[in-house]
């Protein structure tokens, strides 16, 4: 469904990405683990549009989305939480979820997304008319989350869901992760919380210095020798 | 001694309605692009000779010629934007605020020029057959115009208010303003809110100038001053609240008045630049800007 191909991308003088490629299948739940600086958020802003990379290519179902601007990518069914959710903190929490849906397609299906949304979250109906500045990290979270779901997307690009939550919440996070995936959203996951990640997806790759230097199952990666002296140690 | 302080009062309010109205056009374009357009001053002054042409040439009442007014200064906007402004949406934050910079001083200066070949360096005013009509209340005089003027700019500002908080598309430059990557993220073209503000922007400027040159009078060097003036009210109002930007011009235009009556005209720009001072010292996010959630 997604193929990253080859991609080398940057910041100005910076090359982030070697050679990325990796690829998600429809329905799955793929992690992307490694530590920080690794170019993890990088790929997922390949993927979506923000950065645009200086070789390689990224497919949606076998068309190139390189020529695409971002908010054309939304609207073909890629959507992506940046780090820390990034939500309107000076807008209400419904009109984040509003604008989630502002792509045509989207807006035409808000009232049956909002309800999923709302099922899937009710802390944020019972908080719809709050400033989304007033909101503690993990509604945040959750409410960027929910943004993305709006536009009805099929592939979420999750970046760092966990960071900065208690645990707790983070389990409540990655299970809710679980049912949007069982929902059929396909995943791709970017995790420091190597652990956690491993253990919740069918398939990841690891990352480092901007390659890929491992792919395999959630539990085979769990025991692949370099990943468990790196992060699970 | 009363009497005088009270029609100092009124006067201060009537012109900051429309150093609000200005002002707002300025905190839109900076809010939305982080374009500082330092020619949003002369901005104004063409939308004053447009009025001003429309009644001497074609005898447009200037009330009747404010839309046409926004509507030539639509279409010098989308210019505008296309022509010098589009190329610098891919820029860093500061490297947009210091070109945008240049941009607008530049265009400020052959804008000036051009006024000067087209309608000389004489003051020039709309006078109207209504113009010297004045509302009296409790000993204080209201010219017409100027509470017309007034009042256009408060319920202007009112619906783009509206607008802005309960439009899909208001909503999209709010969220623009605050995050243009997430913004983009929610499937809006961000390139097509940035034309929209700097058109919002370039019309409210036209606007105000019609409006100055009804109730007041318009001169080709007119616009650094408004620039000025735009910018202060901008910082004192903080960015992000229209309502509040429109207090923050009643507030200047009352501030410039009062000094002007105890201590004289000369004393005008240097409460400004006091105020804004006070402002940048003590509350920098402006008298009604909220700091970040």
């Amino acid at each position: 469904m997604l193929e990253v191909e080859r991609i080398d991308a940057g910041y100005k003088d910076l090359q982030a990405l070697w050679g990325v490629s990796l690829r998600v299948e429809e329905g799955e739940l793929v992690a992307l683990v490694g530590p920080n600086g690794a170019g993890k958020t990088t790929t997922l802003k390949v993927v979506s549009g923000l950065v645009k990379p200086t070789a390689g290519n990224v497919l949606l179902d076998g068309r190139s989305l390189l020529k695409e601007p971002p908010h054309r990518i939304v609207e073909m069914g890629i959507s992506q939480v940046l780090e820390g959710g990034r939500v309107f903190t000076g807008l209400t929490v419904m009109e984040n979820l509003e604008l989630g849906a502002f792509g045509m397609k989207a807006r035409k299906a808000k009232d049956q997304n909002l309800k999923r949304v709302f099922s899937l979250f009710p802390r944020l109906e019972e908080r719809k008319r709050q400033r989304a500045g007033t909101l503690s990290g993990g509604e945040r979270q959750m409410l960027a989350i929910g943004r993305a779901l709006m536009s009805n997307p099929r592939i979420l690009l999750l970046d760092e869901p966990s960071f900065g939550l208690a645990p707790l919440l983070v389990e409540q996070i990655f299970r809710m992760i679980t049912e949007i995936n069982k929902q059929g959203v396909t995943v791709l996951l970017v995790e420091q919380n190597v652990r956690a990640a491993l253990e919740l997806t069918q398939r990841a790759y690891v990352i480092e210095n901007g390659r890929i230097v491992g792919e395999g199952s959630g539990e085979a990666l769990l025991s692949f020798e370099s990943v468990r002296r790196a992060y699970l140690a | 001694m009363l009497a005088p302080i009270a029609q100092n009062l009124a006067f201060g309010i009537l012109v900051g309605g429309l150093y609000g109205i200005a002002a707002v056009g300025l905190s839109l374009v900076f809010g939305v692009t982080r374009f500082l357009n330092v020619s949003h001053g002369e901005l104004l002054m063409l939308g004053g000779y447009a009025g001003f042409w429309l009644y001497t040439l074609y005898h447009v009442d200037p009330f009747v010629g404010l839309p046409i007014v926004v509507l030539l200064m639509v279409v010098l906007g989308v210019i505008l934007y296309k022509l010098l402004f589009a190329g610098m949406v891919k820029y860093p934050e500061e490297t947009k605020v210091k070109n945008t910079l240049l941009v607008g001083f530049g265009l400020g200066l052959v804008l000036q020029n051009v006024a000067l070949r087209l309608w000389t360096a004489d003051d020039r005013g709309i006078t109207t057959t209504y113009s010297s009509q004045v509302i009296s209340l409790v000993g204080v005089r209201f010219p017409l115009v100027r509470v017309a003027s007034f009042v256009i700019a408060l319920v202007v500002l009112f619906a783009l208010h509206q607008f802005l908080q309960r439009t899909y598309t208001g909503k999209a430059i709010r969220a623009t303003v605050q995050d243009w990557e997430a913004a983009t993220l929610m499937a809006i073209d961000v390139q097509k809110v940035y034309l929209l503000a700097f058109v919002l922007g370039t019309a409210l400027a036209g606007m105000a100038g019609a409006l100055v040159s009804v109730g007041y009078s318009i001169q080709p060097n007119m616009g650094l001053e408004w620039t000025l003036i735009t910018l202060i009210v901008m910082v004192l109002g903080g960015l992000g609240s229209i309502m509040g930007t429109f207090v923050a011009g009643i507030i200047l235009g009352v501030a410039q008045s009062l000094t002007s009556f105890w201590l004289g005209g000369a004393y005008r720009d240097i409460v400004a630049l006091v105020l804004f001072l006070l402002v940048l010292i003590l509350r920098p996010q402006g008298l009604f800007g909220a700091k970040e959630g």
